[in-house]
């Protein structure tokens, strides 16, 4: 039993963003959303999570609908979306020891270690308003090496502005996430590199 | 689960200490706002003592509008408001958490400011004793009302306006309530009845405030 959901239909004003998407995933799986721009794949993903409710259909965690069981599923939930979340004043560290992150537990070092493991051993200490883009995804990204406990991973375009050793060593983290037995659904327009993640096309019809 | 509230306020102290700017400038607008009034008025010593606590009651609740727009503002557009809502934890304790740090930045630094306000409008040591303990019990409830504005006007543009118009209404017991028990306090009728009224206010907003603004900002994300 993972997540399920069952003939999810958005709606965006009179136009379907997508409507009947049904899909189960399994402990190990991985789906990967594609689509064009604008096909809905960010609307897919927060309702998935439960930021934003679908007009038609639900999304279940576990055989329970998730809006009942909220607080339980988001304890296994970990969400990176086109927002990072990362507060531009405070250093790379603080922001993931410290900062807005869904409940998360990590002490200094284990933020620091985590910064260093994707490369950015110096500029932890910096505030990330510093940072550039890619290394601002980097931060945001370290939040997967924190919470390898939490089971499913909800990735919005996590290989975007990322060079090519990253995505790679980032892709090898989602690898070893799916091995250990987690769940993850990404949207990217990049090759994520994953050979048994199954694929989700939105929009297909246009 | 109160770790996470204790870092939630570790954060935004943090953050408010890296932009003191934006912490400072309400308490600057209270204290020139406060100061313009004797200078305007004159000094004539039995007026000042008589309009002292609506002015600084008045000043008080705008200052505390400045500021408050961005109590979820900045969060929700670098997406850490997301991350809140998807916390494991209520969010109502979340709410709570952000609300004591901003009273903590914008209502506390009110509390030491009074004294000095008080100085220049002649108010003697009992007077000034009930308008504190006055502030006290309302700036708490300044912040917890104003997180319902503040939840509610997320994402609508001229937020900052429609906070003021929305929390004004509200605010009106206890700008009615914290300068009439100075006055009751001057005249000899006692002022606590007023400060027991200002109490149950904030027990009542400490009560049901994080539900409202919980709610405000979940269909804010929807």
């Amino acid at each position: 039993m993972g997540l399920s959901c069952h003939q999810l239909t958005c709606r965006r004003g009179r136009s379907t963003l997508f409507s009947g998407v049904s899909f189960v995933l399994q402990p190990g799986e991985a789906l990967w959303v594609q689509g064009r721009n604008g096909s809905g794949k960010t609307t897919l993903l927060r309702s998935l999570c439960g930021l934003a409710l679908p007009d038609r259909g639900a999304v279940h965690w576990e055989g329970k609908p998730i809006l009942a069981t909220r607080s339980d599923y988001h304890a296994h939930l970990l969400h990176i979306g086109h927002a990072d979340g990362l507060k531009q004043d405070l250093l790379a560290w603080e922001n993931l020891a410290l900062g807005g992150l869904s409940g998360s537990q990590s002490s200094r070092e284990d933020a620091e270690r985590a910064l260093a493991e994707l490369g950015l051993k110096a500029e932890a200490q910096r505030p990330v308003r510093l940072l550039s883009q890619g290394q601002r995804k980097r931060v945001a990204l370290a939040r997967m090496l924190l919470e390898p406990a939490r089971r499913l991973w909800i990735l919005d375009e996590p290989l975007a502005a990322l060079d090519q050793a990253t995505a790679a060593q980032v892709g090898g983290i989602l690898q070893a996430h799916c091995e250990r037995g987690g769940m993850l659904v990404l949207t990217t327009h990049q090759d994520p590199a994953l050979p048994g993640a199954r694929r989700l096309q939105l929009g297909a019809e246009c | 689960m109160l770790k996470m509230a204790r870092q939630l306020v570790q954060r935004d102290l943090l953050l408010a200490l890296r932009r003191r700017s934006d912490a400072l400038l309400p308490l600057a607008f209270f204290l020139v706002t406060t100061t313009l009034f004797p200078l305007a008025i004159g000094p004539d010593s039995i007026l000042l003592r008589s309009v002292a606590p609506g002015i600084v009651w008045v000043a008080a609740l705008l200052a505390s509008l400045l500021g408050l727009q961005r109590l979820f503002a900045d969060d929700h557009a670098d997406g850490s408001l997301e991350q809140m809502l998807l916390a494991p934890q209520p969010l109502e304790i979340l709410v709570l958490a952000k609300i004591l740090a901003h009273w903590l930045t914008s209502g506390l630094p009110l509390l030491l400011l009074a004294p000095l306000v008080a100085l220049q409008y002649g108010l003697d040591a009992q007077a000034l004793g009930v308008l504190w303990l006055g502030l006290l019990l309302g700036t708490p409830v300044l912040s917890l009302l104003g997180s319902i504005g503040a939840a509610l006007a997320l994402g609508a543009r001229g937020g900052s306006v429609l906070v003021a118009l929305i929390l004004m209404p509200l605010y009106i017991p206890l700008l009615i309530l914290g300068s009439s028990a100075v006055v009751a306090a001057g005249d000899g009728t006692g002022s606590a009845p007023h400060l027991m009224l200002l109490g149950a206010l904030l027990a009542g907003s400490l009560a049901a405030t994080p539900w409202a603004t919980v709610a405000a900002l979940r269909i804010a994300h929807e």
